[in-house]
């Protein structure tokens, strides 16, 4: 079933030239799909349509078979930084989109506070952002992006600001919990390898005004083998998206 | 944790000594007889005065804190409707900004006997003077603190489907404490010096009262006696801002 469809979509900041069109997607339910492209393509752009923040000049968002078009706070966002707030605990931050949805306090960290040990984050829950690492920071902001909704979330370039020792680490651990929580996922990434090794399906995105001009679906099994990057197949789909690009 | 209590001790022994240096110095040119006696009393003339006059001075001083207290509250809470406001409507903002950097380019000695004409003899015109003071640097800094706010976090918070109520509560105002405190030790100290001002030019009781009248019976001891007394009252209570602040910012400490 499809759990969230992009519908045509069309969008422009001046009312004039359009910054993307023709944008159609749809994501299963517990899928992993990547949307891959340059930078400046109008990724964030699509993005920020389909969590609810800007509303397209045509074209709809179907979430489980409902018109959210331009209405916040039913997919799950998250941001290129982790943009934890910097006052607040870690769990006081993870309980955040909760609390904004009117649980109580008390009732919305012991909501949260099973997910710390799924999410490999025991022991953080006191703890301030400051006082955490890079990638410590980006599964806190992680979980906290599930706890706005479990049922679809946007991911714009989660792991593109960390080292690459601690992105294959992260992706390890992504595609742990993403096995375990079964959340079906749309993220953004300019980094071939880690589209191929994370998605079920990839759209390229390209041209001026960005639209999706290709598909891509991996059809290796999960969870997938830590050296899936090093097989042939792997490099297969690398060439194969490389070409296409082009 | 030798090194930390180094730095501590150099941090607290520093400036200790040379204030000690200063009070030596002073204490030896009156001694000379350098200066008469009568324009400039020794520290320790100084210190014998703040004794035996120390019952008048605490009576004073309540009147003076409390006139400060109640500005401050005030003046605090004028400040922060004001940069709520004017944070929240943009149009009110570009109306008001420059009005309210306008008041303070008024000269503070010049508006308190206009204060005192007006509202008489009492706290009140101390009290106004006060707040005129201290609402501007709270009412800047929040507002300064409000619109320093990362973009993005706030389009985060708007996709979990926050609305501008709950915007504020969450992120602006956490995000504009550390302003809002650096304000408050700005204001507190404009505070207690503006209420002796206004007492200088009438009033029944407080510092500035007490000052005028050792001022005029030629009492230099007693005048620098209220001079220190005065100062003692702003640290003390810049010491208290601070200490509230770490108390409210509990994630500034982790750093």
């Amino acid at each position: 079933m499809d759990k969230l469809i992009v519908d045509n979509v069309a969008f422009s900041y001046d009312g004039k030239t359009n910054v993307i069109e023709n944008i159609n997607i749809s994501l299963h339910e517990g899928e992993l799909v990547c949307l891959l492209g340059v930078s400046g393509g109008g990724k964030t752009t699509l993005f920020n349509i389909i969590s609810g923040l800007n509303r397209p000049q045509s074209g709809r968002i179907l979430l489980e078979g409902y018109d959210i078009t331009g209405t916040p706070g039913k997919i799950s966002y998250m941001l290129q930084k982790d943009l934890l707030l910097p006052y607040r605990t870690i769990e006081a931050n993870v309980a955040l989109p909760l609390l904004l949805k009117g649980t109580k306090k008390s009732d919305a960290l012991k909501k949260v506070a099973p997910y710390f040990a799924e999410f490999g984050l025991e022991g953080t829950q006191k703890k301030f952002p400051a006082e955490l690492s890079g990638g410590m920071r980006q599964r806190a902001a992680l979980l906290r992006t599930y706890m706005c909704s479990s049922s679809v979330a946007l991911l714009d370039e989660p792991f593109s600001a960390l080292d690459t020792l601690t992105k294959s680490e992260l992706h390890r651990w992504f595609l742990g919990v993403m096995d375990k929580i079964n959340l079906s996922t749309l993220f953004i990434t300019h980094d071939i390898d880690e589209a191929i090794l994370l998605s079920d399906r990839i759209y390229l995105l390209g041209g001026k005004p960005g639209t999706i001009t290709d598909e891509i679906v991996i059809r290796e099994p999960k969870p997938r083998r830590a050296d899936f990057n090093l097989t042939d197949t792997f490099l297969q789909y690398k060439r194969d998206i490389i070409k296409r690009l082009q | 944790m030798k090194r930390k209590l180094q730095s501590t001790t150099s941090k607290a022994v520093l400036p200790i000594g040379a204030i000690l240096v200063l009070l030596l110095l002073w204490q030896g040119v009156c001694a000379m007889g350098l200066v008469p006696g009568f324009m400039l009393p020794s520290p320790i003339q100084v210190f014998q005065a703040f004794i035996s006059d120390f019952g008048l001075l605490m009576q004073h001083a309540y009147v003076t804190l409390l006139e400060t207290l109640i500005g401050m509250i005030i003046g605090i809470a004028v400040g922060f409707l004001l940069a709520v406001l004017m944070d929240r409507f943009e149009p009110l903002r570009k109306a008001l900004y420059p009005l309210i950097v306008l008041t303070q380019t008024i000269p503070t000695v010049a508006i308190a006997p206009l204060l005192v004409l007006w509202f008489g003899y009492e706290m009140l015109p101390k009290i106004i003077l006060i707040v005129l003071v201290v609402f501007f640097p709270i009412a800047v800094n929040l507002l300064d603190g409000y619109r320093s706010l990362d973009q993005d976090t706030l389009n985060l918070l708007r996709s979990m489907g926050a609305g501008n109520k709950q915007l504020f509560l969450y992120v602006k105002f956490p995000a504009a404490l550390g302003h809002f405190f650096s304000s408050l030790k700005i204001a507190v100290s404009y505070a207690v010096v503006s209420s002796v001002i206004a007492e200088w030019l009438g009033g029944f009781s407080g510092l500035g009262v007490y000052m005028t009248r050792v001022k005029k019976a030629y009492s230099f001891d007693k005048m620098f006696a209220v001079i220190f007394l005065i100062s003692l009252l702003s640290l003390l209570l810049i010491f208290l801002v601070n200490v509230l602040q770490k108390k409210c910012m509990p994630w500034e400490n982790k750093k």
